[in-house]
């Protein structure tokens, strides 16, 4: 019971606190604002980029093309040695035929260049698809399957995808130092700012100090203001990926440039997104002003 | 029982200044004592380590049961709570009434708000201030605003009062009528009083236990003392 009463009184004294020194927590939630809408940023396309490399790398295969003279026992043969092979996870065969017949549905071009071939002078080849458990050994599990006998070629997405891919997490990782330096930034701004609330209260905590208060009473109003400094910051930046997001993806519905790179659906990510942003908003706060407290106050 | 008891305590201060020499002393529950001495002779520097705004160098402080010397920054508050310190600035708030600034120190202690009504009142009832519950600090004469700071120290009913030159702003009639509250709350409520003063007139008039300092060394502890000047 008194614990609720004394931290009532802290949640009082902290929004006093920010009404009574309005400019200064304005400063501060404008600094938190910005930096909050730039941690939204770099989360939301982060989030995409994993997204994405996750979608590319379900979809990677490595395709195992026979020799044209392999026979149907022969393909049982390396069936079988693809299946003992690590890191295989699954895989299909598609004979040349069925290729074929495939790429004949592909396009309109390739239905009638491929309607004069008949299987026996055909170019094409009986191939395996195979899926991989682990994408970073999938250039070694290539190579041993390219050993195997009857296989030809042996193909797996390198290249433009992979490349990508690296582009991507590299600006994934100059976001994220960009936000750590504006989370300090914001941090040291925050610590200012509960600095001179707390010297505009000295008078106050020392005679709170003289009758006996401890110290839990008197840091907590200036803990919980750093975080209501920290909540109003997020206000802006969780409008922003509400709608900016939803429209977003709206606008090019769904896909990034390509179909290549696919968006994560609006709902519920920006729910979890926005929760993200008023968690790191008031965390922030809260870090700034309990060290403003431990290095100002001294108790 | 004694309240307060001190062994061989020596306050050094960081810039080379020893302001108590090998002190030791005991003061007994309920007893009324005046510490009397020139400037510099340590009388503030006893009443600071008293409710530990010092450390003695050497030497034991025990009040109340509590080693001060050895109490942590952070349970400093446990001693506060037990005593009440009046100073000759008064240390009101300039925003709050009368009996705000009372109830501010119950407020702090997480007390209820009727158990903080009935205890602000028969504070500013004992100090003759009921019916100025609700000025502001400005609009009281000095003796006025003191006996407030009087009310929020004896509001949660300490068994200590430390005062430090409690008439040290106020004319001698003023002054009076602070003894008077003074006297009163260790009659009736049996509070230990420890004040500090250079006021001769008082501590005459009183008839009081007087602890006389110079220099920082105990010269006199005396039963119903008087202001000696020979010791100053």
């Amino acid at each position: 019971m008194k614990l609720f009463r004394m931290l009532g009184r802290s949640i009082r004294d902290a929004f006093k606190s920010v009404i009574r020194n309005f400019s200064l927590s304005l400063a501060s939630i404008s600094c938190i604002t910005i930096t909050l809408i730039i941690v939204a940023v770099a989360i939301i396309a982060s989030f995409n980029v994993q997204n994405f490399t996750k979608e590319i790398e379900k979809d990677m295969t490595i395709v195992v093309f026979l020799d044209n003279d392999t026979t149907e026992k022969e393909a049982k043969e390396v069936e079988r040695k693809i299946k003992n092979t690590d890191n295989v996870a699954k895989y299909t065969f598609q004979t040349k035929t069925e290729v074929k017949q495939k790429m004949q549905q592909e396009s309109e071009v390739f239905n009638t260049v491929l309607e004069t071939w008949d299987d026996e002078d055909s170019p094409l080849k009986d191939t395996f698809q195979v899926k991989v458990k682990e994408i970073e050994k999938i250039s070694n599990t290539a190579s041993k399957i390219e050993k195997y006998k009857h296989v030809a070629v042996v193909r797996y997405g390198e290249g433009m995808v992979d490349k990508m891919v690296r582009a991507f997490s590299s600006i994934e990782k100059i976001t994220y130092g960009i936000v750590i330096a504006l989370v300090l930034v914001t941090i040291f701004l925050i610590i200012n700012t509960i600095k001179l609330t707390i010297s505009a209260r000295r008078r106050e905590i020392s005679i709170m100090r003289l009758v006996g208060a401890s110290n839990f009473t008197i840091k907590t109003p200036f803990i919980i203001e750093g975080m209501i400094l920290g909540m109003f910051g997020a206000v802006v930046p969780i409008i922003i990926t509400m709608y900016g997001y939803t429209a977003f993806y709206n606008h090019f519905n769904g896909y990034l440039f390509s179909e290549l790179i696919k968006l994560i659906k609006p709902e519920p990510f920006i729910y979890q997104a926005s929760l993200a942003i008023l968690g790191i908003g008031m965390l922030v706060g809260m870090i700034g002003s309990a060290s403003a407290v431990r290095k100002y106050l001294k108790v | 029982m004694d309240l307060i008891r001190l062994k061989n305590v020596e306050k050094k201060y960081k810039n080379g200044v020893t302001a108590i020499y090998d002190l030791n002393l005991a003061i007994e529950k309920g007893s009324f004592v005046f510490v009397i001495g020139g400037s510099g002779s340590g009388k503030s520097t006893l009443i600071k380590m008293l409710y530990r705004e010092e450390k003695p160098t050497k030497g034991q402080v025990i009040v109340g049961g509590l080693d001060v010397a050895k109490l942590k920054n952070k349970k400093v508050y446990k001693l506060r709570r037990k005593l009440g310190i009046v100073f000759q600035d008064y240390r009101l708030l300039p925003k709050l009434t009368v009996y705000e600034n009372v109830a501010f120190a119950l407020e702090c202690l997480g007390e209820k708000k009727d158990e903080i009504r009935v205890k602000v009142l028969k504070a500013l009832e004992d100090v003759g201030l009921k019916n100025k519950v609700h000025s502001y600090p400005d609009q009281l004469s000095g003796g006025e605003q003191q006996r407030v700071s009087i009310a929020r120290a004896i509001v949660n009913n300490p068994k200590l009062l430390l005062c430090d030159e409690p008439t040290g702003n106020l004319d001698p009639e003023k002054s009076m009528e602070i003894m008077k509250a003074l006297n009163d709350i260790n009659k009736n409520r049996g509070t230990t009083i420890i004040m500090a003063t250079h006021d001769e007139k008082i501590v005459n008039k009183m008839k009081k236990q007087v602890i006389t300092l110079k220099d920082g060394h105990l010269v006199k502890f005396k039963q119903k003392g008087k202001y000696e000047n020979e010791a100053i």
